[in-house]
């Protein structure tokens, strides 16, 4: 199992955009390195010798590895060629793989996933935001540049959902808190990075002294966890997403459909409560909860 | 996507795995001419439901006139809230053990899981309560796939006997359909040894992927299409994600998570969303065929607009909304309220075209759009 550490984003880190020609990899690109984020080169096997944004495109990940070192790569890939891009930057040796896609195929995940557990490479996602660790680095699709959202400070904020994790940085930063890191885990039903590794990671981090989590219906990620979350020395402020959502619908996220009585809002909340942790009603409640556990 | 037994059991048959002879009908004519050529059969309910035996979806009968009282009894009754349109006509197999095989999507080992019990014909979740060891649990590494000896040993010391060869077979051939089908789950409850040793599926449960349909097209048709409502077939031919819902606030915002935590936030407040509905990821282009899309159903009396941008840009959203506002000239007031990617561009939008204001928090304009609603 590839270190936990490692999924949080540093400034030193080399970065490689996979898909970088495309007009989201552009324009996420340039927001990337505009926040300083060390994007060293990207794939277009197309384009491949050309420079763009003033960074070499690569042919491959592996070519890329090979020519500058890549500590990260972030998959700007529709859905059907997700499964051989992220294979590229496995066998590239990336630290940490961003798989920011919606709608891969769940086998084709379930591959990718095999071979990133042998190689040790860390993913975040599929359909993840990204990461912040603000005022250091940014990977992927987050808003990590607007001041009223992200700052560097000392809250690690763990989400499913790109949306949420916005809202609750936008809502600590309200509150005059900042952020240590900004973990996305991904809407899908199969994750590289389960919300349990986030709290470990976060748990772990000397620059974190409280923690966000935001989850959704759907799956048993934040039953799972409670147990971790019980025996944690930080303090949790938790938000469930879904409470008023249908049973047996897909709410826009493949992994979040209640099942029966499986993955329903009660069962996250009367979990995430018994292990001590402070769930909201709303994420507007984030700052002053925050104030009030960080003050105890 | 699930299909039905009659739509499941081709794909299994195709694999190679033995079904029994049977025919698919809408009337107890065609049950009792179907049973004339099968001799003695099963008239069952074609449902995607389980415990369709217990709800009395499955009749054996002996000739043709049985079938057809039968297949009478059986057609329009209704299983799973569906009323049951067809029955499949099986001839009866000579059942000498009934065993169960599923291959399934697993999300705790991320990869594909082979179960196996020797107690088939029963609900598997009942079977494991009454014995922890009765159910056999392989998890298969994809790359890889699951060879004979690996089904083998799946068995290994169940007793199976002579009928080990042919069980493992169906398990290689069952996990063959699942990877080349882009299977969720595929099922096999009763995988029945007969008479004369051979493995016959009873019956089978299938569900597809549906992350996969787009290269599964040749057999999506013989699934069991989604039940949506008029203006949710109208999303997803938009390629939307809108869900109708019974309250009066309808709902525009970007992302899953921001959509459904809109819609906990007019029933914290005591409303009722009229509509899930994301335009996040790359949909986020399509603000105006979304506020079409909500405004069209006729229970909506006011509107929460929440933006709260991460990869889907408020200004290119906003722009959308607020040009289709303008053209539509509707009735219902609309409440704003604007965060994250694109904000400092999008908040002059409203400003400027719609003389007003966005909110500050998402509860704020949940709490005006409410108080209008009622």
């Amino acid at each position: 199992m590839s270190d936990l550490a490692g999924m949080i984003v540093r400034a030193p880190d080399r970065i490689l955009v996979q898909g970088i020609t495309g007009r989201q990899g552009g324009f996420w690109t340039r927001r990337m390195q505009e926040y300083g984020a060390r994007v060293v080169g990207g794939v277009n096997p197309k384009r491949a010798g050309e420079e763009f944004l003033g960074v070499p495109v690569h042919e491959s990940a592996v070519a890329a590895a090979r020519e500058t070192g890549i500590d990260v790569a972030v998959m700007f890939i529709p859905p059907m060629a997700a499964k051989a891009a992220a294979l590229d930057a496995i066998e590239a040796g990336a630290r940490l793989l961003v798989v920011l896609t919606e709608h891969i195929p769940t086998q084709d995940v379930m591959y990718f996933m095999a071979a990133a557990r042998d190689s040790g490479t860390r993913i975040m996602g599929p359909n993840t935001a990204g990461l912040v660790t603000p005022g250091e680095t940014f990977v992927g699709i987050m808003p990590a540049w607007e001041e009223d959202i992200c700052r560097p400070g000392r809250v690690g904020v763990v989400s499913r959902s790109g949306s949420l994790g916005t809202l609750a940085c936008l809502h600590l930063v309200q509150a005059g808190f900042g952020q240590s890191a900004v973990l996305g885990l991904g809407g899908d039903p199969i994750l590289g990075t389960t919300t349990i590794e986030a709290l470990r990671a976060l748990e772990q981090d000397p620059g974190t002294d409280a923690v966000v989590l935001v989850g959704e219906i759907g799956g048993t990620a934040e039953e799972d966890a409670a147990a971790f979350i019980a025996a944690m020395s930080k303090p949790v402020v938790a938000f469930i997403a879904g409470g008023a959502s249908p049973p047996g619908r897909k709410m826009g996220h493949a992994g979040a459909i209640v099942m029966g009585d499986k993955g329903t809002y009660r069962s996250k909340r009367d979990a995430l409560e018994k292990a001590g942790a402070a769930v909201l009603d709303m994420p507007s409640q984030l700052g002053e909860t925050m104030r009030e556990v960080m003050a105890t | 996507m699930d299909f039905e037994e009659h739509a499941a059991k081709p794909l299994l048959a195709a694999a190679g795995i033995a079904v029994p002879h049977g025919a698919t009908v809408t009337t107890p004519d065609e049950a009792a001419a179907a049973a004339e050529s099968l001799g003695p059969v099963v008239v069952k309910a074609q449902a995607p439901t389980g415990k369709r035996g217990k709800a009395g979806g499955i009749k054996p009968a002996d000739d043709a006139a049985g079938a057809r009282s039968a297949a009478r009894e059986i057609l329009g009754m209704t299983l799973g809230g569906r009323v049951v349109e067809r029955v499949l006509v099986e001839e009866r197999a000579d059942i000498v053990h009934e065993l169960y095989a599923t291959v399934l999507n697993d999300t705790a080992s991320k990869g594909p899981l082979v179960l196996f019990s020797t107690l088939g014909g029963m609900d598997i979740e009942e079977a494991a309560a009454r014995d922890a060891n009765a159910v056999r649990r392989h998890p298969v590494d994809i790359r890889r796939g699951l060879d004979s000896a690996a089904a083998k040993s799946v068995l290994d010391g169940l007793g199976l006997g002579a009928a080990t060869e042919a069980v493992a077979d169906v398990l290689v051939r069952l996990y063959g359909v699942w990877r080349s089908r882009d299977a969720e789950l595929v099922e096999i409850n009763p995988l029945a040894i007969t008479g004369d040793g051979r493995a016959v599926a009873l019956d089978c449960k299938f569900i597809l992927d549906d992350l996969a349909r787009a290269r599964q097209e040749d057999i999506v048709d013989a699934g069991v299409p989604d039940e949506l409502t008029d203006l949710e077939a109208r999303g997803r031919d938009l390629g939307l994600t809108y869900i109708e819902l019974d309250g009066e606030v309808g709902i525009l915002a970007n992302g899953a998570g921001l959509a459904m935590t809109t819609m906990d936030a007019v029933r914290h407040y005591g409303g009722g969303p009229a509509n899930f509905l994301e335009i996040g990821g790359q949909s986020y282009t399509k603000a105006t065929p979304a506020l079409d899309l909500v405004l069209s159903n006729p229970r909506v009396q006011s509107l929460v607009v929440n933006f709260c941008g991460a990869f889907a840009r408020t200004d290119v959203m906003t722009e959308g909304v607020v040009g289709a506002w303008e053209a539509l000239e509707p009735d219902i007031p609309v409440f704003f309220c604007i965060h994250g990617t694109g904000s400092k561009e999008a908040v002059p939008i409203v400003r400027e075209r719609l003389g007003m204001e966005p909110f500050p928090t998402m509860d704020e304009a949940v709490r005006a759009a409410i108080a209008v609603a009622k």
